[in-house]
């Protein structure tokens, strides 16, 4: 007997190329075995359920499918409510409206747009600090520390705790990975007192700018006093919490799977190094072609639900896998080819519906810096190992290392 | 036209005209040129602009945000076409296969598309209306003098009519400061496409808005002073309101008027079409040469029964103007139909209102998700225990599901659990439309029966 869909996803051996499994896994768009998950792998039907008002993201009112092993473990340690990933209207769109205030239009059109110039210089200084071109790691040294940099810009992180944060998120960042080897006591204790002490440490500084605020994310946030009201303490470090994970393990993978992709594909780097507008359309193929999320799990119908012919159950757990509706062929022409020239780009790499990707504007930015930058400045680089040694993740797929050569860094 | 190469021939050398250069006429000779059509295109339009776009005319315009002069629409493709802009088309020869111009020429074709669309409904007393100060909103002409006026800050501004427009039009006078007074004759704003339970949202959300609201009231004159400048206005209930600014926001006329003794199926209601836009001759015989798009068609829609639907939407003109021009230019067989479920979006007080189907169609409103008293949630309605339309409050992300609902003719009211039912969305409601036999300005979507004839409508206005 064949391993079954499920275990062959989350199996560490695929880690690498997982879309031969989800081409299998097309061929019955929605895939349910014993008591597990339905598992939902074609575009149109993933779109559907992402915009239906059946499914519900909510963490807390929804009981659990017994054999769902991505069901998170019980967040009682961190002892925060939800944050609005896994809440739903009204409490999830009250929250977002509230977080999108200080951080996108109407009302703050320029926040994103206003981080370019410190964008430029994180990146610039990132890569800067690489050393030696011959053999460097871009996940230790560039595509982790830049996206933790950026969100404690955003939040306004004083300069001279942005070490500690880094502390504390890599910390985090591997409890998301279990490394089979380790401990998991250890690791989970580990990351329990980093979440402890994040939580600590930011629960102070909301206080701070309560007192003082200056015109960061976390000052507005704090002083809140809109039509919603304000947040509470607990609402806001949730949500603080949520904007560092959401957006750390995410472009973390975005820009190492990008330049993976772009050394594989050396016209594509050839012609972003020519031309940096490139990268738009590049950023837009990646998140089709190799999604930082690969799938999300994590939701609940609460009522029966008709798919292709399916009845998935009132009260039955989701996966919906996003890489394999990126990759669907009645959605996407050749859709195992990468292709920057593609004009139908309309990827679920982002998400759809109500939850889709709130840093999304900000997630492109970082990694079109990170990429017409890293091609213009790094002179003829190449692969040390490929494929490269993978997370463990399934959920958030990347590679854990990237190994790469170069013969010089240019200014 | 088939199986003889003069299809072909057509798509070489054939002489298009398109008669209305805006959305619907640019987007279908785009979409002409997408489809490899190699002949001859005149593009002929009474107004002196090249295509603009409308919707933010009572937006981004009114508000100061954008200039009307700065409105044109992107051109998605390259359209190579003679234009005739500032000449009104008089008259079409449908066996000789001209149209007639105001400046006395005529244009010969082989395929014709109208698209014409509709103009403002003026202040039907003429004296009145000539008054200085007193607006309608259709053109980029009408925005531009009127944003002027808003900017030279008029101590009250007077909305007549609480359609979408007109909604829109008080909601950029608040965001701008100016007082404000609405009077509409129906219960509520929106009362005509969305009915009295969102009417009355929609009532509320303007009182809050500081506009000095008046429903189940006429304006029955408007008064000058001595220079001739609009100095009050009357209404029905007695009241006087003292204004310098009267904009007429009544609905529209389709511009038909062109076609008359022509011999095609036009009227008041419009052009009558198939749902491949091939326009009906008088005697409902479907013709092969004269299409017609946007917002000047009624076409059947096999949602709603076949019932002949026009519709004043974005969206509409667009999706139209593809099908014509595709079946412009291909055999019977493939000729595609015209199925679109109708969708309609306005922002008004800051709230983003989009509507999928034919709410105006419901006798019944259930709020599926969030609640009435928040402002913001989605009503879906019913007729005859079926899904016809949904309506969303700030909840737009939400409508791809309902419209799937609508398309599927899915049962009303829908008894499945969703995220964010409160206690009122357990029992439907009435959805308290008005008497559809009363013409009213508001509905953007009219639903004109199963006959392709139009001869015995007679318009009765609303004031
Ligand atoms: C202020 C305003 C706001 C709107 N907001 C929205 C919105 O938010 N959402 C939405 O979905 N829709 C909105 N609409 C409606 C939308 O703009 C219309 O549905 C769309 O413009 C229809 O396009 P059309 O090409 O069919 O007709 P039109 O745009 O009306 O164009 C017809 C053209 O033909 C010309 N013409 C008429 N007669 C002749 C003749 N005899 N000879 C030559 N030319 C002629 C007219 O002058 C005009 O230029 C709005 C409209 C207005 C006026
Ligand atoms: C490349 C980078 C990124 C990718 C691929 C990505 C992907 C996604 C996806 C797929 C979702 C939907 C989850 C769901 O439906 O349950 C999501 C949600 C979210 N993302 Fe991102 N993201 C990225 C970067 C960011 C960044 C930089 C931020 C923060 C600044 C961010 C903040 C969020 C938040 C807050 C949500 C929850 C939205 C909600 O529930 O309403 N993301 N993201």
């Amino acid at each position: 007997m064949t391993p079954s869909p499920l275990h062959q996803i989350l199996d560490y051996a695929n880690r690498a190329d997982p879309y031969p499994i989800y081409e299998e896994l097309r061929r019955t768009p929605v895939h349910h075995e014993g008591d597990g998950p339905y598992v939902v792998s074609t575009y149109h039907e993933i779109l559907g359920l992402l915009h239906d008002p059946r499914v519900s993201s909510d963490s807390r009112t929804v009981a659990r499918t017994p054999h769902d092993p991505l069901a998170e473990p019980d967040q009682q340690e961190s002892a925060l409510p939800p944050s609005f990933l896994r809440l739903d209207p009204p409490e999830h769109d009250r929250l977002r409206r509230m977080t999108n205030r200080p951080f996108g239009p109407p009302h703050s059109p320029h926040r994103v747009d206003g981080m370019r110039g410190e964008l430029r210089d994180i990146v610039t200084g990132l890569i800067d600090g690489i050393g030696d071109p011959d053999r460097f790691d871009l996940v230790d040294q560039f595509s982790y520390p830049f996206p933790v940099t950026v969100i404690c810009r955003l939040l306004g992180i004083p300069r001279e705790d942005e070490a500690r944060f880094h502390t504390w998120a890599d910390a985090i960042a591997a409890s998301l990975d279990p490394d089979p080897d380790a401990d998991p006591a250890e690791r989970g204790k580990g990351a329990h007192d980093a979440r402890m002490q994040l939580g600590m440490y930011l629960a102070g500084l909301i206080e701070e700018r309560r007192r003082n605020p200056g015109d960061d994310m976390l000052s507005a946030l704090a002083t809140a006093q809109g039509e919603d009201g304000s947040m509470t303490t607990m609402e806001l470090l949730s949500t603080a919490a949520l904007l560092l994970i959401a957006g750390h393990e995410t472009t973390v993978n975005l820009v190492t799977n990008g330049m993976l992709t772009l050394l594989r594909n050396p016209g594509s780097l050839q012609r972003l190094r020519a031309d940096h507008r490139l990268a738009v359309p590049i950023v837009e193929e990646l998140l089709r072609f190799e999604p930082p999320v690969q799938l999300v799990p994590q939701r609940v119908t609460l009522a029966d639900v008709e798919v292709r012919g399916v009845t998935i159950p009132k009260g039955s757990s989701l996966w919906l896998v996003l890489a394999s509706g990126n990759r669907d062929p009645r959605r996407f022409e050749n859709p195992d080819r990468f292709d920057p020239d593609r004009r139908d780009i309309q990827h679920l790499g982002l998400g759809s519906g109500i939850h889709s990707c709130f840093g999304a504007p900000l997630a492109r930015l970082e990694a079109q810096f990170a990429l017409s930058e890293l091609a213009r400045r790094l002179e003829n680089p190449r692969l040390l190992e490929d494929p490269p040694p993978y997370r463990r993740n399934a959920v958030l797929r990347g590679p854990r290392h990237l190994r790469i050569a170069c013969d010089g860094i240019r200014a | 036209m088939s199986g003889d190469g003069s299809l072909e021939r057509f798509r070489r050398e054939g002489r298009v005209v398109v008669v209305g250069a805006s959305l619907a006429g640019l987007r279908a000779a785009e979409t002409l040129r997408e489809k490899g059509f190699a002949g001859s295109l005149t593009m002929i339009g009474d107004e002196p602009h090249e295509p603009y776009d409308r919707p933010p005319l009572s937006k981004t315009v009114l508000l100061g945000r954008a200039a009307a002069e700065r409105t044109a629409l992107p051109r998605l493709k390259e359209v190579d076409a003679t234009w005739r802009l500032g000449v009104a088309a008089t008259g079409l020869d449908m066996a000789g296969r001209r149209v007639r111009l105001t400046d006395g020429d005529e244009v010969p074709y082989d395929r014709l598309l109208i698209a014409t669309g509709v103009r403002a409904r003026p202040w039907p007393r003429e004296a009145e209306a000539e008054l200085d100060g007193v607006f309608v909103l259709r053109t980029r002409d009408d925005g531009a003098a009127l944003a002027r006026r808003l900017a030279a800050g008029p101590k009250r501004v007077l909305v007549v009519g609480a359609g979408f427009t007109g909604s829109e039009i008080a909601a950029a006078c608040r965001e701008r400061g100016l007082a404000v007074t609405v009077a509409e004759r129906g219960a509520s704003p929106l009362v005509g496409a969305l009915g009295g339970v969102v009417g009355a949202v929609a009532a509320d959300l303007q009182r809050r808005h500081g506009v000095d609201l008046r429903c189940g009231v006429m304006v029955t004159a408007l008064e000058g002073d001595a220079a001739g400048r609009v100095r009050a206005a009357r209404l029905s209930d007695g009241s006087t309101v003292e204004t310098d600014v009267v904009v007429v926001s009544l609905g529209a006329t389709r511009n038909t008027e062109w076609l008359a003794g022509s011999g095609l199926g036009a009227g008041p209601r419009g052009i009558a079409c198939d749902a491949g836009c091939r326009a009906f001759d008088i005697r409902g015989i479907v013709t092969d040469d004269v299409f017609a798009a946007g917002d000047v068609a009624r076409c059947p829609h096999p949602l709603f029964g076949y019932q002949f639907l026009s519709l004043e939407h974005w969206g509409n003109a667009v999706s139209q103007a593809r099908v014509a021009a595709h079946n412009m230019l291909s055999e019977s067989t493939d000729r595609i139909p015209h199925l679109e479920v109708p969708a309609f979006w306005s922002s008004q007080f800051g709230v983003n209102i989009k509507s999928v189907g034919v709410p105006s169609l419901g006798t019944e409103i259930l709020i599926a998700q969030g609640s009435l008293e928040e402002r913001r949630f989605v009503g879906v309605y019913g007729y005859q225990g079926r899904i016809i339309g949904a309506v969303s409050f700030d909840q737009a992300r939400w409508l791809p599901f309902y419209q799937e609902l609508i398309e599927t003719t899915a049962p009303f009211p829908p008894e499945f659990a969703t995220v964010d039912r409160r206690a009122e969305g357990r029992r439907p409601l009435d959805a308290d439309f008005p008497d559809p036999s009363v013409p009213t300005h508001g509905p953007t979507v009219t639903l004109s029966g199963y006959s392709p004839a139009d001869r015995r409508m007679t318009f009765t206005p609303a004031h």
